[in-house]
This record gives C-alpha cells, sequence and structure tokens, in this order.
C-alpha cells in the first residue's frame, strides 16, 4: 500500500512471493482465515509479467495430459469460474473455442484432442463441420474444428487485480518494488530480504511464476531452471471485432513451447493475434521483433484473413516460465509442493499456460498443503465480493445521465477512442493498491488503450495523476521504477 | 434526458468549426451551437505557439492561438452559442446528437450536422517498430502539448521520426528548449512536411534529416535509452547492415496524421480509404444526409488556412441545404496511380468546381488534367508537385459532354 514502511520486526504468517495471478489468488483464498499475509511483488503494480501478457482464454482443459495437476486444475478452474467472477465484478464471456483444421491428419489430431478433453472432464467437445463454423465463426477459415463450448474470454489483468483488490480488502497488505533478494530461515522463521527492507514470516509461498526457480533454490531447491520463452501478440482495432465472436486456434505443434498462433477476441472488442513462440536468454526481455511480427500477420491471417495493416494498434509481448527447454519441446506439470527440507514453505515453479485459468485450484492446493501441518482458524469478516469500477461506456444513456447525475465526473470525457470518463480515471488512480503509474491506470480503466494510444487522454491521464497524489512532473512514471516520463517543467 | 432542437450543430471549435459558425452567421443562420471538448475554443492551434498561419486567409503571418482568437473574437461578437467541456459521444444517421459533460446527458436534434472534429497522429503501435516499450515515446503534437501548454519537459535527448510539419517544428521547438535533437528520421526518399519547415526548423538549426532510413528497434526497459536506425531500400524495406544504434532519451513521432472519424461511423458516413475522411459531394455533404464535413476531419490539410476557407464554403453549401436547395451530385471524380486523393469524390457537373488533391509522390515541372472520356476537360502547369503540398484545380462545368465520372491525373510536362 502506499506510503507503508515495514520495521524490521513486523513478522508475518504468510508471506507470498509474486503477485501474478497465482500469488493473487492464493493471497485472496488465504485470507478466508484469521492470518497476517503479505505479499512482496519486484515491479510496482500486480500482474506485470506472463499473467498479464498473454491472450486471455480461460481454457477448457483438452491441451493437457489426462491426469495432470494442469488438466485437473484447468478443469476445475474453468467450471467455477462463473461464480468467482461475480464475486469479483470482472468482465469475462463464454464464447467458447474453435480449433481449425485443414487436412485429413488435421482431423485425426482434433479426434485426438477431444478424446484427451473427455477423458480429463470438458463438457460438451464436438468436431464440427464447416456449416457450423459458419454459424459460429463465418470469418474463420477451416474445413473442421474442435468445438469446445467451455472455453471463455476473460481479461487477465482484471481478474488479477479482482483477486489481489479483494485479498487487499480482507486485509493482505502488498509490499512493491520488493524484489525478494534472499530467504534465511532460523528458529522456525523466514528473514526475506527485498531492495527494499526485510520481512519475517512463518510460512513462505513461493508465487514468483518467472523468478520462481530462484526463489526455490533460495529456499534449499535448487534443482528448478525455468526457461524463458517469449510469445509475441499484436493488438487489433475493435473495428474488426465483430468479425471473430470467439477464440480460434490452429492445432498445436507439440514440439512447440506454446499452442500455435491464434486469434482471439478481448472482453473489450479488440481482437488479438499471436503468440508466437521464441526461447530467450534474459526473463525480462519483453521486446518485439520483426520476424515474430511477420510470422504473427502470416499465422493469423490464415485463420482469419480479413485482417489488414490498419487495424495494428499495439504490440506487446509475454514470456512463459517453462519447465522444458527448448529442445525437450512442450509441457511439464506444474510443480506445486511442500518438502520435508523447507516444511514451511509451499514451492510452485513452471506455472505456465493453463495458469491463468488454473489459479484458484492451485490457491486451494497451497492451502491444502499447508493445512497439513497446521489448521488456519477462519477469518470471520471474509467478504468474497469486491466491485470493479463501473463503466461509463456501454450503457443506455439514461443509465449514462444516472452516472453523471450521481457523479459529475462521469460527464467528463478522458479518453476518446474508448469513452473513458474522469470518474473512472479517478477511481483506478484511488485504487485500494495505492498504484499510481500511468500503465497501473491504464490496465485499471482501459485510458490509452484505443487507437490513438493516448494522443488525446494522456496528458489528462499524467495531469490527474499529479494532482491526486501530489507528484511533481519528474515523479509521474510510465510504469517500473526509472520509467520517468517527463524531466521537468519548461520553465 | 433533455432533448433539444437546433437548425445547425458545429460538431469541434478549431478553425473549421468556427469559420464555418461565423460564415452561416453572416448568411443569416441564427440557431448555431458549436461543442467543443475542450475548455477553451481553438482546436489544436492553441497549442501551435509558432507563427506562419493567416497568410492566405488573413494576409498576415499569425501564431496559432493568434489565428484561433480571431474566429474565436469574431464568434463571441456575433453571440454563436459556443458549449465547452462538453464531448459528443454519438451521432444517429437521422442527426439526432447525444454530448456528455459534467452538467449531464445532451441531446440535440439538428437540421444539418457540421463535423470539424480535425485529426489524430498516427502512433508507434500503427507502425509496429520492433522494441521494447519504454517511457519517452511521444507523438509530435502529444510532446508539444506537454511542452507548449501544460508547461511540462519531456526529455532532454532527442531523436525525431517522421519529417511531417508538426516533428519538424518540435525539432525547433525543442532545440529552443535546450534539448538535444540528435536528427530527423524519413522514410521516404524525400521529406514529408513543407520546403519552409525543413529550411526554417531543421536547417536553421543544424539538425540533420536523413531521408530513407528509419527507426528499427526502440531500446530501453525503462525509459528510452536508444534508438536503432536503419536505411531502407526502394521499398522501403530496412537494409540488413545499415543499423546504426543512436543514444536519446526521446523519441518523437511524426508518422502522418489520420482523419478523425469516429463519430462519423457512428453516423452511417461512408468514409474513403484514400482520405479516411468522409466521401463527400461539392458541397461538402457527407453520404448521411444533411451532415456536412470539412477541415482535417475530411482531409489533412497542410495550412490551416485551407481548414477555414473550406469551412467557409461549406457553411454556404449548408445554407442552400437548409433551404431546400442542393443539386444531386452523379458524377464521380476518379484518380490514377498519380494522386493519392480528391476531395470532393462527387460533382452534380451544374457549376464550376475546385477540387482539392495531393500527388501520391514528389514531381518536377508537370500538369495536372482532368478527363471526361476521351475529352480533356482543364489543365493546370505546376513548376513541381510534392505529397506535402495539397494542389487545387478547377473544373469548368461547360466543359463536360455528359455524367459519366472525371478522371484527375498528373503528368510529368
Amino acid at each position: 500500500m502506499k506510503g507503508v514502511t515495514v520495521t524490521m520486526d513486523e513478522m508475518f504468517d504468510v508471506l507470498i512471493i509474486g503477485s501474478g495471478v497465482v500469488g493473487s489468488a492464493v493471497a485472496r483464498e488465504l485470507s478466508r482465515y484469521s492470518l497476517k499475509i503479505g505479499v512482496l511483488e519486484k515491479e510496482p503494480d500486480v500482474c506485470c509479467g506472463t499473467s498479464a501478457r498473454n491472450s486471455g482464454v480461460l481454457h477448457a482443459g483438452f491441451n493437457n495430459k489426462p491426469g495432470s495437476l494442469m488438466a485437473r486444475f484447468c478443469v476445475e478452474g474453468n467450471r467455477g469460474f462463473d461464480e468467482v467472477a461475480r464475486e469479483l465484478d470482472i468482465p469475462y464471456k463464454r464464447t467458447g473455442k474453435l480449433v481449425v483444421g485443414f487436412t485429413p491428419t488435421d482431423r485425426e489430431r482434433l479426434l485426438a484432442m477431444k478424446e484427451t478433453g473427455d477423458k480429463n472432464g470438458v463438457p460438451g467437445l464436438e468436431i464440427v463441420d464447416r456449416n457450423r463454423i459458419n454459424k459460429l465463426a463465418p470469418a474463420v477459415r477451416g474445413e473442421f474444428a474442435l468445438w469446445s463450448p467451455s472455453t471463455a474470454i476473460l481479461d487477465p489483468f482484471q481478474y488479477t487485480l479482482g483477486l489481489a483488490e479483494n485479498a487487499a480488502l480482507n486485509g493482505v497488505r502488498f509490499f512493491f518494488n520488493n524484489e525478494v533478494t534472499g530467504l534465511e530461515f532460523s528458529d522456525g522463521i523466514y528473514h526475506a530480504k527485498t531492495t527494499k527492507a526485510t520481512y519475517r514470516s512463518r510460512w513462505v509461498v513461493n508465487c514468483a511464476g518467472l523468478g520462481s526457480a530462484k526463489i526455490s533454490a533460495m529456499l534449499g531447491m535448487g534443482e528448478y531452471t525455468i526457461h524463458p520463452c517469449r510469445g509475441e501478440y499484436f493488438v487489433l482495432d475493435p473495428k474488426i471485432g465483430p468479425l471473430l465472436p470467439l477464440p480460434a486456434y490452429p492445432i498445436p505443434n507439440p514440439a512447440e513451447g506454446g499452442l500455435g498462433i491464434h486469434v482471439t477476441p478481448t472482453v473489450d472488442g479488440n481482437v488479438l493475434i499471436g503468440p508466437s513462440s521464441e526461447y530467450i536468454d534474459g526473463d525480462d526481455d519483453y521486446s518485439c521483433t520483426q520476424q515474430a511480427m511477420d510470422l504473427l500477420i502470416k499465422g493469423g491471417s490464415k485463420i482469419l484473413p480479413a485482417i489488414k495493416r490498419e487495424h495494428f494498434i499495439r504490440n506487446f509481448a509475454g514470456i512463459r516460465p517453462k519447465l522444458t527447454s527448448e529442445s525437450e519441446g512442450g509441457f511439464r506439470d506444474f510443480v506445486i509442493e511442500r518438502r520435508p527440507e523447507a516444511p514451511h514453505a509451499v514451492n510452485l515453479v513452471g506455472i505456465e499456460s493453463p495458469g491463468l485459468t488454473a489459479a484458484l485450484p492451485i490457491a486451494g492446493e497451497v492451502i491444502r498443503l499447508m493445512q497439513q501441518v497446521e489448521t488456519f482458524s477462519p477469518n470471520h469478516g471474509f467478504n468474497p465480493v469486491r466491485k470493479g469500477i463501473t463503466p461509463f461506456r456501454n450503457k443506455t444513456p439514461e443509465q449514462q445521465a444516472e452516472l453523471i447525475k450521481e457523479n459529475p465526473d462521469y460527464g467528463e470525457i478522458v479518453c476518446r477512442c474508448e469513452t473513458i470518463t474522469k470518474a473512472e480515471v479517478l477511481a483506478a488512480i484511488r485504487n485500494p493498491l495505492g498504484v499510481d503509474t500511468v500503465t497501473g491506470i491504464k490496465y485499471r480503466c482501459r485510458t490509452m488503450m484505443g487507437r490513438c494510444q493516448g494522443g488525446y487522454c494522456q496528458t489528462r491521464v499524467a495531469e490527474l495523476i499529479m494532482q491526486e497524489s501530489h507528484k511533481t512532473p519528474e515523479e509521474v512514471l510510465y510504469s517500473r521504477e526509472g520509467s520517468y516520463q517527463f524531466t521537468g517543467t519548461v520553465r | 434526458m433533455e432533448m433539444i432542437r437546433k437548425r445547425v450543430v458545429i460538431i469541434g471549435g478549431g478553425p473549421g468549426g468556427l469559420a464555418a459558425a461565423c460564415e452561416l452567421h453572416r448568411k443569416g443562420i441564427r440557431d448555431i451551437l458549436v461543442l467543443e471538448r475542450e475548455h477553451q475554443l481553438g482546436g489544436i492551434l492553441r497549442q501551435c505557439i509558432h507563427d506562419g498561419f493567416g497568410l492566405t486567409r488573413f494576409g498576415q503571418t499569425l501564431s496559432g492561438p493568434e489565428y484561433a482568437d480571431r474566429f474565436i473574437d469574431e464568434v463571441k461578437k456575433l453571440g454563436i452559442e459556443c458549449i465547452t467541456d462538453t464531448t459528443v459521444i454519438d451521432i444517429t444517421p437521422d442527426r439526432v446528437i447525444t454530448s456528455a459533460s459534467a452538467s449531464g446527458l445532451l441531446q440535440i436534434s439538428a437540421d444539418a450536422i457540421v463535423l470539424t472534429m480535425g485529426c489524430r497522429e498516427r502512433t508507434r503501435g500503427a507502425l509496429s517498430i520492433p522494441g521494447n516499450r519504454p517511457a519517452g515515446v511521444y507523438t509530435a503534437g502529444v510532446a508539444q502539448a506537454y511542452i507548449n501548454l501544460k508547461n511540462i519537459m519531456v526529455g532532454r535527448k532527442a531523436v525525431i521520426l517522421g519529417s511531417g510539419d508538426i516533428g519538424m517544428i518540435m525539432a525547433r521547438r525543442l532545440t529552443l528548449e535546450g534539448v538535444k535533437v540528435v536528427a530527423v528520421f524519413e522514410i521516404m526518399p524525400y521529406p514529408s512536411g513543407l520546403p519552409r519547415n525543413v529550411e526554417q526548423c531543421l536547417n536553421d538549426y543544424g539538425i540533420p534529416l536523413y531521408l530513407s532510413h528509419t527507426v528499427t528497434s526502440i531500446n530501453g526497459k525503462s525509459r528510452l535509452e536508444s534508438v536503432t536506425v536503419s536505411e531502407v531500400d526502394a521499398s522501403l524495406k530496412p537494409i540488413p547492415g545499415t543499423e546504426k544504434e543512436y543514444e536519446c532519451d526521446t523519441l518523437i513521432l511524426s508518422v502522418g496524421l489520420i482523419p478523425e472519424n469516429e463519430l462519423s461511423l457512428k453516423a452511417g458516413i461512408e468514409l474513403d480509404p484514400r482520405t479516411r475522411g468522409p466521401v463527400v459531394d461539392e458541397d461538402y455533404q457527407t453520404t448521411t444526409p444533411g451532415i456536412f464535413a470539412a477541415g482535417n476531419v475530411l482531409h489533412v490539410h497542410d495550412l490551416v488556412d485551407f481548414v477555414s476557407l473550406e469551412a467557409e464554403n461549406l457553411a454556404r453549401a449548408v445554407v442552400a441545404y437548409l433551404d431546400g436547395s442542393l443539386p444531386s451530385c452523379g458524377i464521380t471524380i476518379e484518380t490514377d496511380s498519380s494522386i493519392g486523393y480528391t476531395v470532393p469524390q462527387h460533382i452534380s457537373g451544374e457549376k464550376d468546381i475546385t477540387l482539392s488533391l495531393r500527388v501520391r509522390r514528389p514531381m518536377k515541372p508537370c500538369t495536372l488534367e482532368l478527363w471526361q472520356d476521351s475529352k480533356l476537360l482543364a489543365t493546370k502547369t505546376l513548376r513541381k508537385a510534392i505529397p506535402a503540398e495539397m494542389e487545387q484545380i478547377t473544373l469548368p462545368v461547360g466543359q463536360l459532354v455528359n455524367t459519366n465520372s472525371v478522371k484527375v491525373v498528373a503528368r510529368n510536362a
């Protein structure tokens, strides 16, 4: 939280390392118990890594090996999502999904995927012909397809934020810009040294994603290696959105680290093309490359030929924290463990796709492992409900008039492309986690996400940040530490 | 919800909208409403504090705010109603406007609507420049707004991509404020802005302009640290091996303007893929009856004077429309590959019409020609023509032989 400093003496019951979707889910689920919980995050906000940088698809579970944790938790996470989305007030949509095929070999592989899905308990899988594709998504190419009705789309940032804010409202404290640099265990207590302070705790949960092998080694379990595998995306203008009502995937290449270059709508009406798949050296290199962009255009156009260059709004990249190396390829199951050599540490390593879908069941498993040695008493004040920012756009004129009447800031349109109002920007700045970076505001309320990319709204957003947070121009950050937006005043 | 009626509603209180408002008033229309989203009238001119505006329209050189003030004073003097701090969020094909402000939602039913919303800037994302996404990458207009309107400085050492007019003007502006401007890089083999700006904004300050070069990577994880620049070949593809890294903390993009037509689309208006503005007839009427467009929302202009002059022409057409006396426009204007676009796209053949156009590539002495079938209707000789400058040619109505389309071509002399 903003301005919170921690003394060396402060003692937690549980420290969670990492506030991606898994760390936030563990925080939220643990806040059901009467525990003092802290989250240590190296970035200035939740959801800055893998959790935010993906296709935003709630998977059904037909890509994962039967009997694996991946398969079990993916199916479980998908099934339970309606309820958590309601509690956290987050946008998502059960669109279903098509995996398209063209050749007889493709058909055999789709049948195999269906069989895997059936074994995993995925509901309603069918092989459909061109006529059905025409009804479901006429602009999508493919001779036939695997149709998965339970697949959904969601906003991965809003989901993670919903979990984290709900955790915060139930007493969990978040410490941003705190990268864990060392973990010591003495007298039954972990001392977590970060770039900012030292925190003490009885329990540690490693949810560090790309950094999970490093944290695991600090916990004395040094045998893991994370192989960062980058995936790049294009974000397309909502103009093309109506052509793609659901995610459309190719058949995955089993040797590759991902599910293949696909096209998917977002809950906000954009379309994503991606991801590429490229093993890289660093776990912090989110740059986009010309080669990958060319591949994306080729791969995306194969499934959705209507894609045009004028639709491109932005690129981004995510990094998969893979346990499999480039030569090994494919997927290895999630590691979720509590070992005798570190009985008060739960170690999560290699949580990649379908980690977003599986986050809550993973959190359940973490708590089950903890409760093997300690019984937690319930937090009677726990409230599972969190309210998101009420958007102005997509409301009826009557509802919009009502919103302005209640709060005149709703009448001030700050972002023209996406019709975002001052009320929403202020709500984003006044968020329960205390984040006030430009991208923090952007992910919370969609300013700067439209086709003009902040040409109209960014001066207004910067001014509101300065006003609300009492910052000088030099202090306004774009995203992480060091990403200063301005060098001062002109005169 | 409140619903009011208006004779003419003008969307956007910049140099186009205000010029249209004044001209409408002069022609006897009194029931006019100008809607402006900013707190002040004037549009983008408010941040254009350099001079060079007004030579054509007012016969003297003015700064942007001075130019805007001419119209703002006139609007005030005439008592034309202007509502600021109000954003139009919807226009229906039957001309009902919905606008939002802190005082509520307002619906206006208008006999005629004038679209003068201007344009927006092309962004990094639209170009898909590879690399990281650090702080310190700004479009030229955004940097100009921070510096000139908000008194905030964006960086200390800048590279400029694109030789658009705003980019070159910002090169000078940044230099005057003590920022080191390393260079301007332009992907085309010729500057995309006006020659006078190359002279007055770059050459006068010793800022190098590299043609046939582009940024091929943006580097830096937090704040921009450098850009990689490559030479491009004749097909504008980067040439491997020519990469050079330039250290900088700021990248200014001046890579084109796009008419802002999101509202036009809601009103069912057809856009021309070449101008990215509405398809209009000789009276500036769009494909939705009673909705007119002029200025940068129609096509991107080189000089603001032409924006105001175009809007004044539009105002006269709106008056005729309200009188019920606009002709139907069945003759289509076509172009060949030498011409980027023309405005208008349709004419009636009942009066002389001045076509605005841009050539697609720079030409030495050349002629513009208008053809119908095999008949040459009109020619105009130019000493030179460049895409950065708008050209005009008049089509004399007496020359038309039938209602077939008219073709515009540019030929080397």
